[in-house]
């Protein structure tokens, strides 16, 4: 035990190497290419030249498949579950927003920016016409904005409440850290089309694949900002609140997480901002929106109808930036290093 | 009993503290042990106790470790090896919640660069330890309100941090310390960001405010003026070491080392030392001149009456309160006194 203690690293790397050889070893017997022996290899070093050999192949693919498909058969219906309760959500604030009268939802997105942007009449009002904008480019857009937008609210929505938290347990623990970063690494760097296609084996075409999707793509920048948020805040101001007995729960809420915000408010900007870039990419798998009026009048050839639409996502992106944005603003200027003429 | 007492207190920064303890017990010096391990030593054997009541001031240079020891108090910092005790309590044997409490009810603490929650407002930072005590919101408020005026900021209660000076952000800290009626202050440089005039504000204020509150603050500053003024006692620090603990005097008239010596060397004398420290007793002064005399109290800096003697080339008479002759100051002795040598 000591000594396995002691050699702990010795020991991981041993075992690395191990699982390496034993996959080289499986890949090799699976592979339907190999030569006759393993004593042709030896004696012949002509694979080790020009081409990459092809028994020297990693049948991951065909580890892959059989398990994808056992889950599709086998837990079909938890993802079935899964769909239907993301599909009340969307449809719940989807039928909300259209069944309003458009100049309730566009005076709502006013009120909302006023509030956020802490008062701002500019801001507002330059956010109020670029809701009316949408509409104004093609009535059509209204509803397929609308569609969009409930897409990506339900998909921030679950950014957000898996987001924070992993933020807060990555800023807590450096173990939790150098576990989480590797896999938000791969969730920024894999292609979408990788995760969106088999969401539509797993949900079916439409709008969950396109939550899923927008999750997976959008809530790695949430998390790191609210981990870097924590982190970055004012180490005597952490000490303050130690020397003055503050439990771990009431540092988190009463200082961390309050310091940390205009941090985590620019997580869910960015979040935001992403989200509605993969519900545009969405619209290729069948999800009805603004993307498909893109993809339509690029099918048709009609520009016109395309760069109306993409001038849509536009607006929409503007406000939703303007809105989220400001609001961390606001809380940003209170703790900005005092300003000379205040002094 | 001490109200604080450290005994034999080590700390290493590093990877495996514990693997180089015996090392820089057996005497290992702070670069010695940075070239073989890497790892820092924080202090190297410190041991002292301070009083109820007093005034403790820690000085030292940057990385002598004096701010890294006030926060072996609070347990900020966990010691490598040693004990601490607060009022007869090892505050290393307290387990999570003991140590809140502790911190809640027994100590409060002023920082350098303020310490104060951007996003709350000066009364709600002045309120903070008696939030976490568990007080009321009509009370919290009632005591910061208090404080406030204590430190004398009126008015400013619902001004954000970043409102206010350095001067009045530090008064913030020091009202929030206040506030939560603790026997033991730690200030850790508490005035060393603020400019000369207001940091002598500060230091005024402090006094008076000890000189009502009677509480144990233990001090850090490199500001030795500062320190002389503040102090009891005086502990310097080196390199991680406790080179000398004395009061202000001893630490001017008697260095330990050269190190110390070399820190007191620019001090202004005629500041700290008293009349009653440098004078001769009654037997000794028969054959002083007693004809041209200036009569000073005990308890006056030699700065006080220095001038007088100077223009009137005269000897000086000592006396206490009741203006009984304690002894005698000869103009040759004060010239002595006040050289550096």
């Amino acid at each position: 035990m000591e000594l396995l203690k002691k050699n702990k690293k010795v020991f991981f790397n041993l075992g690395l190497l191990i699982a390496f050889i034993w996959l080289l070893v499986t890949s090799y017997s699976q592979s339907k290419r190999k030569p006759e022996s393993v004593s042709e290899l030896l004696n012949d070093f002509s694979w080790l030249g020009g081409k990459w050999p092809k028994w020297l192949d990693l049948p991951l693919m065909n580890w892959i498949n059989p398990a994808f498909k056992a889950l599709n058969e086998k837990y079909g219906y938890v993802f079935e579950a899964i769909n239907n309760f993301l599909l009340a959500m969307l449809m719940a604030v989807k039928n909300f927003l259209i069944q309003a009268p458009w100049p309730l939802v566009i005076l709502g997105v006013i009120v909302l920016t006023y509030f956020a942007s802490g008062r701002k009449t500019g801001t507002t009002i330059f956010v109020g016409a670029c809701t009316f904008f949408i509409g104004f480019l093609h009535p059509i857009f209204w509803q397929k904005a609308i569609e969009t937008t409930a897409i990506m609210i339900i998909g921030i929505f679950l950014c957000v409440i898996a987001g924070i938290p992993l933020g807060i347990a990555m800023s807590r623990s450096v173990r939790t850290r150098n576990v989480v970063l590797p896999v938000l690494d791969l969730m920024q760097t894999i292609p979408s089309f990788c995760y969106l296609i088999p969401g539509i084996m797993l949900f079916g075409l439409g709008a969950v694949p396109a939550i899923i999707a927008t999750f997976i793509y959008a809530v790695p920048p949430l998390v790191r900002l609210t981990d870097l948020g924590i982190r970055l805040v004012d180490k005597e101001v952490i000490e303050a609140a130690d020397a003055f007995g503050a439990s771990r729960r009431q540092k988190l809420l009463g200082v961390q997480l309050p310091l940390a915000l205009p941090n985590i408010m620019q997580g869910i900007n960015q979040c935001t901002m992403m989200a509605l870039a993969m519900v545009v990419i969405a619209s290729m798998i069948g999800t009805r929106g603004l993307g498909d009026e893109v993809l339509l009048g690029l099918q048709q050839l009609n520009v016109g109808r395309a760069a109306e639409a993409g001038i849509a996502i536009v607006l929409l992106a503007i406000v939703l930036d303007r809105i989220t944005q400001s609001y961390g603003e606001t809380l940003q200027e209170r703790q900005a290093p005092a300003k000379k003429e205040k002094k | 009993m001490s109200k604080i007492e450290i005994n034999n207190v080590y700390k290493i920064f590093g990877n495996n503290p514990k693997s180089v303890l015996q090392m820089v017990k057996d005497g290992a010096t702070k670069d010695e042990v940075l070239e073989k391990t890497g790892h820092t030593v924080g202090l190297d054997n410190v041991s002292l106790k301070i009083e109820e009541g007093e005034t403790f001031v820690c000085m030292g240079l940057s990385g002598s470790g004096k701010s890294t020891l006030i926060r072996h108090l609070n347990r900020l910092i966990d010691p490598t090896d040693g004990d601490i005790l607060i009022e007869g309590t090892n505050v290393m044997s307290l387990n999570t919640q003991s140590l809140i409490d502790f911190r809640r009810h027994k100590m409060s603490m002023v920082f350098q660069r303020f310490g104060l929650f951007p996003h709350k407002t000066v009364i709600q930072n002045v309120g903070y330890g008696l939030e976490m005590q568990g007080k009321s919101d009509t009370e919290r408020n009632k005591i910061a309100m208090e404080k406030i005026e204590a430190v004398g900021l009126n008015g400013f209660e619902n001004q954000y941090p970043n409102q206010l000076s350095g001067g009045m952000q530090q008064r913030v800290g020091l009202a929030r310390a206040l506030a939560t009626n603790t026997d033991i202050m730690l200030m850790d440089e508490a005035f060393s960001a603020l400019d000369p005039l207001i940091r002598s504000d500060m230091q005024k204020q402090l006094l008076d405010l000890q000189s009502e509150l009677k509480k144990t603050i233990v001090f850090i500053t490199h500001d030795l003026d500062e320190s002389l003024r503040l102090g009891d006692h005086i502990g310097i620090l080196n390199a991680g070491k406790l080179v000398q603990v004395g009061t202000p005097v001893d630490i001017i008239m008697n260095p330990a080392d050269d190190y110390v010596e070399a820190f007191v060397k620019d001090v202004n004398r005629a500041k700290v030392i008293k009349a009653k420290i440098i004078m001769k007793s009654i037997n000794d002064s028969n054959n002083i001149d007693k004809n041209n005399l200036v009569k000073v109290n005990e308890d006056q800096f030699i700065e006080e009456f220095l001038p007088q003697v100077v223009c009137t080339n005269s000897n000086c008479e000592v006396v206490d309160k009741q203006g009984n002759i304690k002894g005698y100051i000869t103009n040759k002795e004060l010239q002595k006194s006040l050289s550096k040598s």
